[in-house]
């Protein structure tokens, strides 16, 4: 049987979200849970891997709940997580401008933003938490931007119409990680957590059908290690670069989330990634990665191109009947602050008709020149003065002077592992959280609503419903590296390792990813098509087989070896890159990020087919290029009544 | 363009290490100092070799990775992570020198690598608030005058990425833990422990091994984020304050 000859199983049902009005859920879920005695808390061990906004906050929290803590990451230091990155800010539905916004509003906006493809009672238990998650930051000493009253300030995102964004400059994620980052290392010094940097997870241990354990690589000797648990809690962030090229860290991975796919935890919606409307434009082939400027800009920035084909005057000779503000022209309410996906095609739909600008016509116009003859140069700098010396140090182009170059580029991917409302895969004790999972942004997330994700889910949701777990499991038998399955699954990750190095062939692990990368923008990125997609899932196994035969990786094993951390991680993407495009295939509707070239509105606009595709596909893994069986969730809207997106 | 590098290589934290010499053709101006680094390790690979290990992650200079001393500047000619540099820095037919952060608490992991946990002990000693989780006042309790704000973000800007140490010729780490004390102490939500905070992470600093200030101000000509010199003034202040007010009790 091929690979596309996938059966579809039994549907998987959220057996957690308790019934009820939506706003009552979460509370009855919290009553419901069982509790783990104070006093009994420390004799359970829960694993943590990243510490990201998500694994940080849940690390920090666990800890401080009384629980042991064992956590990781594979950076030489937990401040350093790619959460670091996000620029713009964070959603919370405090309605401190007085302008309309409520609990309600922030859940519909996220539900409609990620075009009815997230689960409500998710959804609205977010939106909820929201407001707690600001207060929990200032109380930390997070130093969100505050107005001369000294109260907090706010700014707009896409795809809303409310200002209900904190932020602090251009580093909010900067400034929330290390706040988690320091409520961390707080629990470290007070030795409630066993922290391991530069270590990577490379395999979970699963015994009896429970998550109990993970294997793991120290990055700096080379040893591989068994660590046990009685819960797991993956909080590693997405998988973007499998797109090679993307706004991601260089080192973010899909290893864990892989691992534990293929150890029998279901993935969800992989084909949801979402392509950010405004980052620099590639320069060349040496490119190593793609940098974003906030989505904070289209705040004040004006989106355009010029009118004519091949126009290749430079912006400040072309007369302003001549240029095309497109977005505020084809969405004259949301104008420049139209949701990413939405930004995003018809950047490219522009760049394709042959009005794009820059080299090789790749990019758009995103202006200042009004903002600063408004506001003046000094408050622009003010609010984004450090993205605009980004830009400047990056293309070597003055941004106060001469429009932002930008162009679309992967950002964040909205699939992941499944999670029921507890934010527990299809392993029992092995949870997801933050970008790993993907229960709450559907097809496509909206602006600063990640970092709202990160802190919820570790803060206050996985906190609360990892208790019902642990106490329904309290005395699980020890294990130690001698058990059976321990020794099978170090095995078998000394063995991948060893094959690795063995090969000794004539192409470099960039070189295999970046081939891969090509083939997934190509295919997989902002317009899908069925004979792409089939060209792309033809393609994958060759590169899969290619790669086991001429792979180089230099050194051993026992040692600090970047090439070979690279080249296991590829392993991975090879088989990722398969599954997102049969995802992608199997969806034969247009949704958010998900653009369906067969399904579009006559206005090119995604076209959604409710009727045969309003679930959430979770796939089972059945074996490296074996076809996977299809689980549905079937999502219910009783709330926000499924409409085509409009923001006409 | 066409470069001479010297690059230290050391095998492992207890081998001893020396400049290597490679050349690389056909860099762009437009690469950063890093993809250049990656053009030729990919060509080490290809010849066998073992490639340069250096630490890097965002590539858009906010977490702290990247560490390189390049011609004797703590990540290089410009004011900026090592990771922002590019080519166009630098002249074709140029020879370069690149080598990993030199400081006595920064032992070299591997080639550029070096570790950096002490910073993390640093923090772990007081660089935070007690807030558990749960237990917050709705966050408009307390408003913040706006210049407190703004100090405050000022110095939490650091990336902990260590180049004032690796600038400082003692090897001090006054600015990096200067830049948290000063982001913590100045805010209200920072104030309960606002003593305990300054001492127990200096004497933190004195025990990592880092050396003493002579406020000959490299530090802050190194700091990618432009956290001031003042700010080690400011430190001192808070630490001058806490002992009085300790020996009073």
């Amino acid at each position: 049987m091929t690979y596309t000859e996938y059966v579809t199983g039994e549907p998987i049902a959220d057996t957690k979200a308790p019934a009820g009005p939506v706003n009552e859920r979460w509370d009855t879920r919290r009553f419901e849970a069982k509790l783990v005695n104070p006093a009994n808390r420390r004799k359970h061990t829960v694993i943590v891997v990243g510490t990201g906004l998500a694994g940080g906050s849940a690390g920090a929290t666990l800890a401080e709940q009384g629980y042991h803590v064992v956590q990781f990451c594979f950076q030489d230091s937990p401040r350093r997580a790619h959460s670091i990155a996000a620029q713009g800010g964070i959603n919370a539905a405090k309605n401190y401008r007085n302008d309309g916004d409520s609990v309600h509003r922030l859940f519909y906006d996220t539900v409609k933003g990620g075009d009815f493809r997230a689960r409500e009672s998710n959804v609205h238990r977010l939106a909820q938490i929201s407001v707690e998650i600001i207060d929990q930051c200032v109380a930390q000493g997070v130093p969100f931007a505050r107005e001369y009253g000294g109260l907090l300030d706010t700014r707009s995102f896409g795809g809303v119409q409310v200002s209900r964004t904190f932020y602090a400059r251009g580093q909010t994620g900067q400034q929330l990680l290390l706040g988690a980052y320091q409520a961390l290392s707080r629990q470290i010094a007070a030795g409630n957590i066993e922290m391991h940097a530069r270590t990577e997870m490379l395999d979970l241990i699963v015994v009896d059908g429970r998550a109990r354990g993970i294997v793991a690589r120290d990055l700096i000797t080379g040893e591989i290690t068994s660590h046990f648990a009685d819960a797991v809690v993956l909080a590693s962030g997405g998988y973007g670069n499998v797109f090679y090229l993307s706004t991601n860290a260089m080192n973010s991975n899909a290893t864990a989330v892989w691992r534990a796919h293929r150890r029998g935890a279901h993935f969800a919606n992989p084909c949801f990634t979402q392509i950010h409307p405004t980052c620099i434009p590639r320069t060349g082939e040496h490119q190593s990665k793609l940098t974003l400027m906030s989505e904070s800009l289209r705040n004040d920035g004006r989106i355009w191109v010029p009118k004519a084909k091949g126009d290749q005057r430079p912006a400040n000779q072309i007369p302003e009947d001549e240029r095309d503000y497109y977005l505020e022209r084809i969405y004259p309410s949301f104008g420049n602050l139209v949701p990413r996906d939405i930004a995003s095609r018809a950047a490219k739909n522009v760049c394709d008709e042959g009005r794009g600008v820059g080299p090789g016509g790749q990019g758009v116009y995103l202006d200042f020149a009004d903002a600063i003859a408004r506001l003046g140069r000094k408050a622009v700098e003010e609010k984004y003065g450090n993205l605009f010396d980004m830009y400047a140090r990056i293309t070597a182009e003055d941004p106060y002077t001469v429009p932002m170059r930008i162009y679309p580029a992967v950002h964040y991917t909205m699939g992941g592992l499944w999670v029921d409302y507890d934010l527990q895969t299809t392993v029992p004790g092995l949870f997801a959280i933050g970008e790993a999972n993907f229960s709450d942004h559907g097809a496509n997330r909206l602006g600063a609503s990640a970092l709202m994700q990160g802190l919820a889910d570790g803060y206050f949701v996985l906190p609360a419903t990892i208790n019902d777990y642990l106490a329904r499991h309290p005395g699980q038998d020890r294990l130690d590296a001698q058990h059976p399955v321990v020794q099978e699954v170090l095995a078998e990750t000394e063995d991948r390792l060893n094959l690795l190095l063995s090969v000794d062939g004539d192409r470099t692990p960039d070189s295999f990813h970046r081939e891969l990368g090509e083939l997934m923008w190509e295919f997989c990125g902002m317009a899908r098509s069925e004979s792409g997609l089939r060209k792309a899932l033809e393609r994958i196994p060759q590169i899969r087989e290619e790669f086991w035969r001429r792979i180089k990786v230099p050194g051993t094993g026992e040692e600090f070896n970047q090439s070979l951390e690279k080249a296991n991680r590829i392993v991975d993407y090879l088989e990722l890159a398969e599954l997102m495009c049969l995802d992608a295939l199997n969806r034969a509707e247009s949704c958010g990020g998900h653009f369906r070239e067969e399904s579009q509105t006559p206005d090119g606009e995604a076209e959604r087919r409710d009727e045969e595709f309003s679930y959430a596909a979770a796939w089972e893994f059945t074996g490296t290029g074996a076809a996977p069986v299809l689980h549905k969730e079937d999502l219910v809207f009783e709330y926000v009544h499924p409409t085509q997106r409009s923001y006409v | 363009m066409k470069l001479t590098l010297r690059v230290w290589r050391q095998r492992a934290a207890d081998a001893d290490g020396a400049m290597s010499t490679y050349e690389v053709d056909g860099i762009s101006a437009d690469m950063s100092f890093l993809e250049m680094l990656d053009t030729l390790n990919e060509e080490l690979i290809l010849k066998g070799e073992d490639p340069v290990a250096f630490d890097h992650d965002c590539r858009e200079g906010i977490c702290g990775a990247c560490s390189l001393v390049i011609n004797g500047d703590a990540h290089g000619p410009e004011r900026t992570t090592t990771c922002q540099l590019h080519m166009r820095s630098f002249a074709d037919g140029d020879t370069i020198d690149v080598e990993p952060w030199r400081a006595s608490a920064f032992p070299v992991v591997k080639d550029l690598v070096v570790d950096r946990s002490a910073f993390d002990r640093i923090i772990q000693a007081g660089g935070y608030v007690t807030a558990p989780t749960g237990a917050a006042p709705e966050a408009h309790a307390t408003a913040v005058p706006k210049p407190d704000a703004d100090f405050a973000f000022e110095h939490a800007e650091c990336i902990g990425c260590g180049a004032c140490v690796a600038a400082c010729p003692n090897g001090a780490a006054m600015l990096f833990t200067s830049a948290k004390v000063n982001h913590l102490n100045v805010l209200p939500q920072g104030a309960p422990e606002r003593e305990t905070r300054v001492l127990d992470m200096v004497a933190q600093m004195d025990e990592e091994g880092f050396g003493g200030c002579t406020l000959a101000g490299e530090c802050a000509t190194a700091c990618p984020k432009g956290i001031p010199l003042v700010s080690i003034t400011g430190m001192n202040k808070e630490w001058l304050r806490a002992t009085r007010k300790a020996s009073r009790r």
